[in-house]
């Protein structure tokens, strides 16, 4: 299996994206921001069509709508809580709008397979430097403010009087989460992000009552269903993206009888 | 020393005058009963206390300096909410989330931080509850964490924002009593808010009376009185004592009594 270069690729990418997914995922469950990251990925899907539209590689254009529109999200802030018509109406027009862009460019139906369910499969060496990079720069954001952002997820008010910056630190962190996506977009594909960042830290959130400990399970979780799934994947020739929803649903309702 | 003065302080949400022209001054290492009906600015006059909202005129010391946020000297306990009841943290990690929180960095807690956590939960009596998770604790269990959290870098001034609510009698003593001792043993001024002044009676040495956008400071038989009410009401109110109970009536009607029961509905 691991003589194909493919499936060394394939390895290396879901294994990084996997477990910056899970530690930035535990921090999004805990703030119960999921269905945030849920839109910022179908926000990714116009930028990557976009980019493909004008020549650009669409992992730049899913970078570049995502963390747009997650800063744009940090600044609306509180007044967009509770408005889950509004974040879903900007989720649709997203993919309204690459719609609208493939139809221009007349693409392959593969590419908006790919876009869509994710092709881990086809990572080659320049995209998975790519990935390494942005998990990086999603991770050393998140050391830096994790502390901060603990506070303000847990008690806003009190976080606020000590001096926190409940504004600052939501758009910095949903600024790692858009990143996050965009890297999770090339593994499991726009519709199927929840499946990496919601799902395992959902699950080690369970499992442990523990702070560090859920943050590892979360990232070893998202490891474990990644690897396993690309591993399925090759010997049974069924797609990646739905081995790893698979596992993912698998553990996060193992999870649920405690 | 004075622990809160407020001068001429106005302070508005919006186009609503929340306290109008409020003058006031605390003094160091009493505990204070904030009452007043719903709306009346209980949590406002807390967080202009703790520099979370502006006042439009006058202005507002804490223990002689200008009210600022992010000032170590002043423990807060907000409102709960909901989300904290289903929290599947650890009561440790909750109380450590509060540690340097401020800061930027990882959150593992140092070792004189771990100290500091640990004397807080030893304080309040909350040792056993580190390692359970906080949606597995009861009502009064969840106030000794927060009680807990607050005390982290030793204020010298503690505002609870309605500790009470939602718990039965029994745990309504225990809370009162604690912070009281508390309040005692760590030479603290407290201003504790609530709905109704009967189980504060015994532990509170002032009542801070909100309405009408005024206030009335003083001991208890000096502020709940009939005419005193009745001014930071705008209607007649009577003041009925029935052993050693306090009941403030609008005619036939208990007022502090229905306005618990309305925030018990929320």
């Amino acid at each position: 299996m691991l003589t194909y270069d493919f499936m060394v690729n394939a390895f290396l990418a879901s294994g990084i994206v996997a477990v910056v997914a899970g530690i930035v995922g535990f921090f999004l469950v805990l703030r119960g921001q999921t269905f945030a990251g849920h839109a910022l990925s179908h926000v990714g899907f116009a930028g990557a069509t976009g980019a493909v539209l004008v020549g650009l590689p669409p992992l730049w254009g899913l970078v570049a709508f995502t963390v747009g529109a997650g800063l744009g999200m940090g600044v609306l802030g509180e007044r967009l809580s509770g408005r889950d018509v509004a974040i879903g109406i900007i989720l649709s027009l997203s993919m309204g709008l690459g719609l609208l862009f493939l139809h221009f460019y007349t693409a392959y139906a593969t590419q908006v397979t790919a876009l869509l369910f994710g092709n881990v499969l086809g990572v080659d060496s320049e995209t998975l430097w790519t990935l390494l990079l942005l998990g990086a720069v999603s991770l050393a954001a998140l050391a830096v403010i994790a502390r901060p952002l603990l506070f303000a997820s847990i008690q806003p008010e009190l976080a606020e009087a000590k001096g926190v910056s409940l504004q600052l630190v939501s758009l910095l962190f949903l600024a790692i989460v858009a990143l996050t996506v965009a890297e999770c977009t090339q593994i499991v594909g726009v519709l199927l992000v929840f499946t990496l960042m919601v799902g395992p830290a959902a699950a080690a959130g369970r499992w442990t009552s523990r702070l560090g400990r859920g943050v590892a399970l979360a990232a070893i979780l998202a490891l474990a269903e990644a690897w396993t799934g690309v591993t399925l994947a090759y010997y049974t020739d069924w797609p990646t993206s739905f081995w790893i929803t698979a596992l993912s649903a698998a553990v996060y309702f193992a999870s649920l009888p405690r | 020393m004075t622990a809160v003065e407020f001068e001429r302080v106005t302070v508005s949400l919006g186009s609503r005058v929340v306290l109008s022209e409020v003058s006031l001054r605390l003094e160091d290492g009493e505990f204070i009963g904030v009452l007043g009906p719903n709306g009346s600015g209980k949590t406002t006059l807390m967080r202009a206390i703790l520099g979370l909202v502006k006042p439009s005129a006058g202005s507002i010391k804490v223990l002689g300096k200008p009210a600022r946020r992010g000032n170590a000297a002043a423990g807060y306990m907000p409102q709960q909410r909901q989300s904290v009841r289903s929290l599947r943290l650890s009561g440790w990690d909750f109380v450590a989330s509060a540690v340097n929180g401020h800061k930027w960095g990882w959150p593992g807690a140092r070792a004189t931080e771990r100290k500091e956590i640990d004397w807080a939960l030893a304080t309040v009596g909350a040792r056993d509850l580190a390692r359970r998770p906080l949606s597995e604790t009861s009502g009064g269990e969840r106030q000794r964490l927060l009680l807990a959290q607050c005390l982290l870098g030793r204020p010298r001034l503690l505002l609870l924002d309605e500790p009470l609510l939602n718990l039965d009698p029994h745990h309504q003593r225990v809370v009162v009593q604690l912070v009281r001792q508390l309040q005692k043993e760590l030479a603290m001024t407290v201003l504790f808010s609530a709905h109704e002044i009967n189980p504060l009676l015994g532990a509170l040495d002032k009542v801070l009376y909100l309405g009408g956008g005024r206030a009335a400071l003083g001991g208890v038989d000096e502020v709940i009185t009939g005419p005193v009410l009745s001014r930071l009401y705008g209607s007649e109110i009577e003041v009925v004592r029935i052993g050693g109970r306090i009941f403030v009536m609008s005619g036939a009607h208990d007022l502090e009594k229905s306005e618990h029961r309305h925030d018990a509905h929320l």
